[in-house]
């Protein structure tokens, strides 16, 4: 094993100090040292996205990243969207929309679209189908998220 | 699904980089770039470094120059993401940003970088062929000095490239790209943000008469490393492009220069079909472009 390094990062607004081993992943950080469930790991190859984390803000796959590479850096997870309570308009739009069926593939498609939004605020419909595709759902084929993703810009243009 | 150990490096500057990967390169240390293709390789234990040496903290080598020349320096660590959005690679080297939207997945564009696709020399890799047919050049580092390699140079084999154990690769020019020339990138795969099975890189220039002057074209998916097919352009040159001189043109690569192999995804023929569908399109596109 080789040295524990010391890292800080600001997760979710709240900043974690932790020795980790270099060869710790984002990913198993973020769930069994920080107890954030939200993110999943599912191909833990950067092929799946359910564990697409927000890096500085950006999509990233927290399985092919590094624990210690987030030191000094921002990380945001599905926690960070909203609660049962107040659900972020996305979130909201998966709910009426039905876009989530299991569930296991929601959280990294939620990170991507949420920053997605943010860069694209008025997509085409196409967009959005490019936007998820690196994202697999295995159960609802897709034409829910998309009906959500829809719903959800609608809904925060009329906000805005 | 977890890597193996390893001793993690983080260095602050370039020159303190280039001193540890001189220490660890030849006992089986790496550089770690984006990791986009490193660490899935190490989590399947398929790629088990000793150590890496993470650029990721080093500033100077996160840029896009526009260069005198009409062409581009491109900092080695520039994200994927940040190459295919710059309004001076829109500019200058339009087929970048068209050959980056095939690679992967924007989330994954996110975090890989420009040098560490270059470096990663993956025979179904986008820029492998692009680098191949727009003739980029490479700036390698060590701590003894620096050399320049053209990319007929730089790409060895799959996976493979002739950068020494100790060296970096830290920037990239991109030549300046002729008014009369025209570029064209194709490529077929199963699904979106997967490996090429066919692709093709061209570069075609125009002399005043609307004949071909010159041109490079480019397959990756069906060798080791970029395929230039020189056939082709033996044909094109000093010609009038016409449809059947294209196709023709291309037949003669793919019949004696290409030699795909058949694998779960396609067969020979499959791959030699579209090697010609895909050059004549290619071809076809930066004829147009160029006359423009």
């Amino acid at each position: 094993m080789s040295d524990l390094i010391n890292i800080k990062v600001t997760v979710n607004g709240k900043i974690y100090e932790r020795p980790v081993e270099p060869r710790m992943l984002l990913s198993d950080f973020i769930r069994f040292e920080l107890g954030l469930g939200g993110t999943h790991v599912g191909c833990e190859h950067g092929v799946c996205g359910t564990c697409t984390i927000l890096f500085d803000g950006k999509p990233q796959r927290s399985c092919i990243t590094f624990a210690v590479q987030a030191d000094g850096h921002t990380i945001e997870t599905v926690e960070s969207l909203g609660t049962p309570e107040k659900m972020s308009p996305l979130q909201q739009a998966f709910q009426e929309k039905h876009g989530a069926q299991c569930g296991f593939c929601t959280p990294g498609i939620l990170m991507t679209m949420t920053a997605f939004l943010k860069e694209n605020p008025h997509p085409s419909e196409e967009e959005i189908r490019e936007g998820i595709d690196g994202n697999l759902c295995r159960c609802t084929g897709y034409q829910n998220i998309i009906e959500a993703v829809k719903l959800a810009a609608d809904n925060m243009d009329s906000k805005s | 699904m977890k890597p193996a150990s390893f001793e993690y490096y983080a260095p602050r500057s370039l020159s303190e980089a280039l001193e540890q990967i001189s220490q660890v390169g030849d006992d089986g240390g790496k550089i770690l770039a984006g990791g986009q293709s490193l660490v899935p390789a190490m989590n399947f234990r398929m790629a088990q470094p000793t150590a890496l040496v993470d650029l990721n903290g080093l500033p100077e080598l996160f840029y896009i120059h526009p260069t005198d020349s009409g062409g581009l320096m491109i900092g080695a660590m520039t994200r994927d993401r940040v190459v295919e959005l710059d309004d001076n690679v829109k500019l200058r080297a339009p087929i970048i940003p068209e050959c980056l939207h095939w690679l992967a997945h924007p989330t994954i564009r996110n975090r890989g970088t420009f040098g560490g696709a270059l470096a990663h020399s993956d025979p179904a890799g986008q820029l492998p062929v692009v680098a191949a047919s727009l003739q980029f050049n490479f700036k390698l580092q060590s701590k003894k000095g620096e050399r320049w390699v053209n990319a007929d140079e730089f790409f060895v084999s799959v996976y493979t490239t002739c950068l020494e154990a100790d060296e970096i690769l830290t920037a990239i020019e991109v030549p300046a790209l002729s008014k009369h020339a025209g570029t064209s990138f194709q490529q077929v795969s199963r699904q979106s943000g997967e490996s090429a099975l066919v692709g093709i890189a061209t570069i075609i220039e125009l002399d005043t008469d609307g004949k071909i002057k010159n041109g490079r074209i480019a397959y990756m998916g069906v060798a080791e490393k970029p395929v230039m097919a020189t056939e082709a352009m033996k044909l094109l040159k000093g010609n009038k492009p016409t449809d059947d001189l294209i196709a023709e043109a291309i037949h003669g690569t793919v019949t004696k220069e290409l030699d795909p192999g058949a694998d779960i995804h396609a067969s020979v023929e499959y791959r030699r079909h579209l090697a010609q569908a895909l050059g004549v399109k290619s071809v076809r596109e930066a004829i147009a472009r160029a006359a423009k």
